[in-house]
């Protein structure tokens, strides 16, 4: 199954299944006053309502949330201010013109926006083809194992593994800035840092080890 | 169909999630995507750590009336999406050996593509990627050996029909060797040949130590 790079695409065969209810404050960003049902709607249930129904109001929330975040990834990136603001509007109507594809099954909305402001900005500042697989493509091997019978679903509790990010030791925590927010890859990193060879491969080990058990944890 | 047994590894998957492999490699990491179930979850956790990520930054605010600079374009008619260059080619009937994405660089038939001979034994498609970067086709003969080369980066190679072998086994569809200096791997093609997908990730991202970093990493 894939999900991220899948949800570009709608999935007919496959309901949309909330999974998810997280309650969700909005920061001080919003420019506008909300209805107080939008501000009490989780970020997957707002992308969904804007699929479906072109819901502005939601739309206003989901932008005060994504944002400022996508503002300060996107600068983390090397956008200027001023160009980062250009391409946080860029993204923010490919969520718009795309949330019908949002399907919360395969993503969570954080996850969605962020793969859209990712290959954005591979577009954008380093003005590069990103390859991506075509689920449609008969060439496509299949998933031998159904979705349902999957534990990715679990995935959709991206709060569970937010705090397995936050709770990573802090080298640990760099690795994964470098490789998400500095245009490094693990292949620069270990030179980059003057650290033994051995000591970047295990912290990335430890590392994925502890996201991985919050994402598969069943409890 | 057998699934592939030799994987990209935790650290290129986390590169293509992360956004910061190049085209060639990607192009290498999402081929093999295609053919790979086990690692397509794997980049999909990828991509949700990436969304944790975003959602655990500290926003940065934007300008003042940003969001109804926005409002006022949510109703422009999108514009005409350029199609992806190289642009996509219509799936074939029968399934290709060609999957996407790398079909929409070379096309699905190897045989109406324009080889040329690098050596006995071996022929080759250069394809051009931006930035200068280069991945290539290659087609080796029943039973031959890859000439003794030194790697100045990260070699990595996706088959795509046939196999080779070499010392750290055998390759088949769906399998990607990654390569470097520390292993004197001399592969050596199938009786039946081999075609594969090859790239070179130059010192321009990864120094000459990186190899000796990545490659034990990437086989566990
Ligand atoms: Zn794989």
């Amino acid at each position: 199954m894939e999900r991220a790079l899948s949800s570009f695409f709608p999935s007919p065969g496959r309901h949309a299944r909330l999974v998810c209810g997280r309650a969700f404050a909005f920061n001080a960003a919003m420019q506008d006053p909300l209805p107080p049902a939008a501000a009490a709607m989780s970020p997957d249930d707002l992308l969904l309502a804007v699929g479906r129904a072109r819901d502005r109001a939601a739309f206003a929330a989901l932008f005060g949330h994504f944002a400022p975040r996508l503002k300060a990834y996107l600068r983390r990136l090397g956008a200027d201010a001023q160009g980062a603001e250009e391409l946080v509007q860029e993204v923010m109507l490919l969520v718009w013109r795309r949330a019908e594809t949002f399907d919360p099954a395969q993503a969570s909305a954080a996850t969605w926006v962020f793969t859209i402001a990712r290959n954005r900005r591979i577009d954008a500042l380093r003005r590069e083809q990103r390859p991506e697989i075509d689920p449609d493509d008969p060439a496509l091997v299949p998933d031998p194992v159904e979705p349902a019978d999957r534990t990715l679903e679990t995935a959709q509790d991206s709060g569970r593994l937010r705090a397995a990010i936050r709770a990573l030791p802090p080298e640990q925590a760099e690795l994964l800035r470098m490789a998400y927010f500095e245009d490094k890859p693990h292949s620069a990193i270990a030179v980059e840092r003057g650290l033994p060879l051995g000591t970047v491969k295990s912290r990335l080990r430890l590392a994925l080890d502890r996201l991985r058990k919050a994402l598969r944890d069943p409890s | 169909m057998s699934l592939p047994l030799h994987h990209p590894g935790d650290a290129l998957l986390m590169d293509y999630a992360g956004g910061c492999l190049g085209e060639a490699g990607g192009l290498v990491v999402a081929t093999h995507l295609a053919l790979c179930p086990g690692c397509r979850c794997a980049v999909a956790e990828l991509d949700a750590v990436g969304g944790a990520l975003l959602e655990e930054l500290e926003p940065d605010a934007l300008a003042p009336g940003a969001l109804d600079r926005l409002f006022a374009r949510l109703d422009e008619p999108p514009p005409y999406e350029e199609p992806p260059t190289p642009p996509r080619i219509a799936p074939p009937a029968v399934p290709s050996l060609i999957p996407e994405p790398l079909r929409r660089y070379v096309g699905g038939n190897p045989a109406a593509m324009r080889w040329r001979m690098m050596a006995p034994g071996f022929q080759c498609v250069d394809i051009p990627l931006s930035r200068g970067e280069r991945a290539r086709l290659i087609r080796m003969k029943g039973g031959a050996a890859a000439p003794r080369h030194s790697h100045e980066g990260l070699e990595l190679a996706l088959v795509l029909d046939g196999g080779f072998s070499d010392a750290l086994g055998q390759f088949a569809r769906g399998d990607v060797a990654v390569g470097d200096g520390s292993i004197d791997h001399k592969p050596v093609a199938d009786p039946e040949g081999c075609l594969c997908l090859s790239v070179t990730l130059g010192r321009l991202r990864l120094t000459g130590a990186v190899g000796r970093f990545l490659n034990p990493f990437m086989r566990l």
